[in-house]
């Protein structure tokens, strides 16, 4: 191992200790003042201001939008599924959790759609790289974090557990659609019309 | 068959059974108390969640019970589960340390009293014994046979030996082994031999960080054991005997010994400490240096016996604490007030030796969250430079006071005095050396001869 360079080197001096502090005793019962006034606190209540724990599955915390969580497939304004089985998501999937098998679409508004979606969640390392690749914004991640299962097979979340996560999240308020509802995106349009445009492939 | 002698036998076990039961149910509690208090401490609730419930919804008002079925889940959970034996070890000794270290602590709770357990009566005599005439000794020690002290009585010899003893037969008494003369003696000696645990355990884990820990501890341990000896020499002094339930006895009649002398009890306290293996002199197995320790390569039960020989001997310690300078079971007033002999009064100060018992531990615990780890060289100098001179500064006070029959109230501004003077004695003492800084570098020290090197000439402190 190299030695560091003399002007990066950091002298730090030990601070002066007075005569209390030196004869040890009269700074280990101010200490042990500061111990039991934790103590006590927590014990009568009056230092709850202090504590920092949740009673977590009485209190559930406030997690941030972006926390990233199980999964969910967004709806578009008619309630279909949103995602344009584009394989995107799969192929950013450093995992290779999800699968899909994609299908001629029997809507007019796009070319394909998702005709099974399976995302093995114990697979799934919630990178959140599915939600970034998506150009339809379909795929999110929500804040429910305690996910269990008493099998393998439960953990497989195919399109309708999914589809049933964005109800469930966005009746209960805690994961809002972040993004635009509406027109889906330049992957949803006819092979090759995305790409004449150049203004509609940066919008 | 003479069934009648059939009968202390039994109540015997029965003792044994109840106080080792207690022990070892307290111990359990110990463990959940020491997460709860290390929880309060730190601003938290600890561990609240196991209660009694056992998954029946129709035991509802036993769940969560403020956690106390942790110990119970933890007890299952070792007991259950894989208990690995690795191959490198030396089976006999791996084996062996955990029941060395569980055996010895349980032992000690063999003399002492959990509650009021009247001191035997001495056999005085009305003069010196033969052949002890010039040093004027009249105690006899070692009663031969009752029929000899009949013959003493008898003859003039002795007083009301007899009928003390009779009285004394007849009371209760809270001990496994009542009027054990060899009293705290037998205490240290067996609590020494705990080291032979810890240092078995190391050896034979064939561990270079157990090995590490258990040297570390063997020559804490033997190093404590002094002041730990020195700091007690004063009671016996005073006292005059090493049984317990006397030194209680005098305690009663005199006042508590940590009246008299303050600083035996710190420097006893501190000794304690460390034989306990416990913050601020948890060495042998501070995590962020040595793993575990000399448990590194225990587990399930192993471990555990480890653990629950550690949390027995600090109620062993608490007990001896209480007894020899805590008063044991006594409280000034409480005999006035409820009678000497009476069922309340035997509970009170049952409950009374408990409560101080509790306190100790308490004590303990909090120590622990407020007293950072010592160095291994710090522990040494604490040890020999601090409280070796002020243990025997505090026995030259109690040798004077017992040989020239002073009053032993003029103990405890000797004790008072000392404490301050060695204590202000070590802030004059040069220090060891003020040129010495640390060098911060980013990252890990890149000097390989250690972290400490001198500043040189030239370069700024800051």
């Amino acid at each position: 191992m190299s030695q560091a360079k003399p002007q990066k080197v950091k002298w730090v001096k030990p601070p002066k200790l007075g005569l209390l502090e030196q004869m040890y005793f009269p700074t280990v019962i101010s200490g042990m003042a500061t111990t039991l006034k934790h103590m006590v606190g927590t014990l009568t209540g009056t230092g709850d201001k202090n504590i920092q724990v949740q009673s977590y599955p009485e209190e559930r915390p406030t997690l941030p939008p972006h926390y990233r969580g199980v999964h969910r497939l967004n709806r578009d304004p008619e309630g279909r599924v949103k995602c344009v089985a584009c394989y995107m998501c799969s192929t950013a999937c450093p995992a290779h959790c999800i699968d899909i098998v994609a299908a001629p679409s029997p809507w007019p508004d796009r070319e394909k759609y998702p005709e099974t979606f399976v995302i093995d969640e114990l697979r799934c390392i919630y990178c959140g790289m599915c939600e970034q690749a998506c150009p339809v914004d379909a795929i999110e991640l929500t804040t429910i974090f305690d996910l269990t299962g008493m099998s393998r097979e439960e953990m497989m979340f195919d399109k309708e557990k999914l589809l049933s996560v964005f109800d469930k999240t966005v009746a209960a308020g805690t994961d809002p659609v972040r993004t635009q509802p509406g027109r889906l995106g330049v992957a949803s349009l006819p092979a090759g019309a995305g790409l004449t445009g150049s203004s509609s492939a940066q919008s | 068959m003479d069934w009648n002698a059939l009968i202390p036998l039994l109540v015997t076990l029965i003792t044994i059974a109840v106080i080792l039961g207690g022990v070892l149910g307290g111990v359990a509690y110990l463990t959940l108390l020491e997460r709860k208090v290390s929880a309060w401490v730190q601003d938290r609730y600890g561990p609240n969640r196991v209660g009694f419930d056992f998954g029946q919804s129709w035991l509802w008002f036993l769940r969560k019970a403020w956690g106390l079925g942790q110990p119970l889940a933890d007890g299952v959970k070792f007991l259950l589960k894989e208990d690995v034996i690795p191959g490198h070890v030396d089976k006999v000794f791996y084996l062996l340390a955990p029941m060395i270290a569980m055996g010895t602590a349980l032992f000690a709770m063999g003399v002492v009293s959990i509650g009021d357990t009247p001191a035997p009566p001495a056999l005085v005599m009305s003069k010196p014994i033969a052949g002890q005439e010039k040093s004027g000794i009249n105690v006899l020690t070692f009663p031969t046979s009752i029929e000899d002290v009949k013959r003493l009585e008898r003859s003039g010899e002795l007083k009301g030996y007899v009928d003390q003893n009779e009285a004394y037969q007849k009371r209760w008494k809270f001990s496994i082994n009542p009027g054990a003369d060899i009293g705290f003696l037998f205490i240290f000696a067996v609590g020494s031999l705990a080291v032979y645990g810890i240092v078995l355990g190391g050896w034979s884990s064939n561990n270079k960080y157990s090995l590490l820990g258990s040297l570390r501890s063997s020559a804490q341990m033997i190093s404590y054991e002094i002041p730990m000896g020195l700091s007690i020499v004063g009671v016996l002094i005073l006292v005059g005997s090493l049984n317990l339930e006397r030194i209680v006895d005098w305690q009663a009649r005199n006042g508590w010994l940590a009246f008299y002398q303050p600083t035996a009890l710190l420097l006893f306290l501190t000794a304690i400490f460390a034989e306990c293996n416990r913050l601020p002199f948890d060495l042998p197995e501070c995590e962020q240096e040595l793993v575990g320790g000399y448990h590194t390569e225990y587990s399930a039960m192993k471990f555990a016996m480890f653990f629950l020989g550690e949390y027995t001997h600090m109620i062993t310690t608490s007990f001896l604490t209480v007894a020899l300078f805590l008063g044991g079971w006594h409280l000034p007033g409480l005999e006035a007030f409820l009678g000497a002999d009476s069922y309340i009064a035997l509970a009170a100060k049952l409950g009374l030796f408990m409560a101080k018992v509790g306190g100790v531990v308490m004590l303990f615990m909090m120590i622990r969250w407020t007293i950072l780890r010592f160095k291994f060289n710090q522990l040494m100098n604490l040890a020999w430079k601090g409280m070796m001179p002020l243990g025997v500064l505090s026995l030259l006070g109690s040798m004077v006071v017992g040989q020239f029959g002073l009053s032993p109230w003029l103990l405890l501004p000797w004790s008072l005095a000392i404490l301050l003077l060695v204590t202000a004695l070590g802030a004059f003492l040069p220090a060891e050396d003020t040129k010495v800084h640390f060098k911060v570098t980013r990252g890990r020290a890149p000097s390989a001869s250690g972290v400490v090197v001198r500043r040189p000439a030239g370069a700024e402190a800051v």
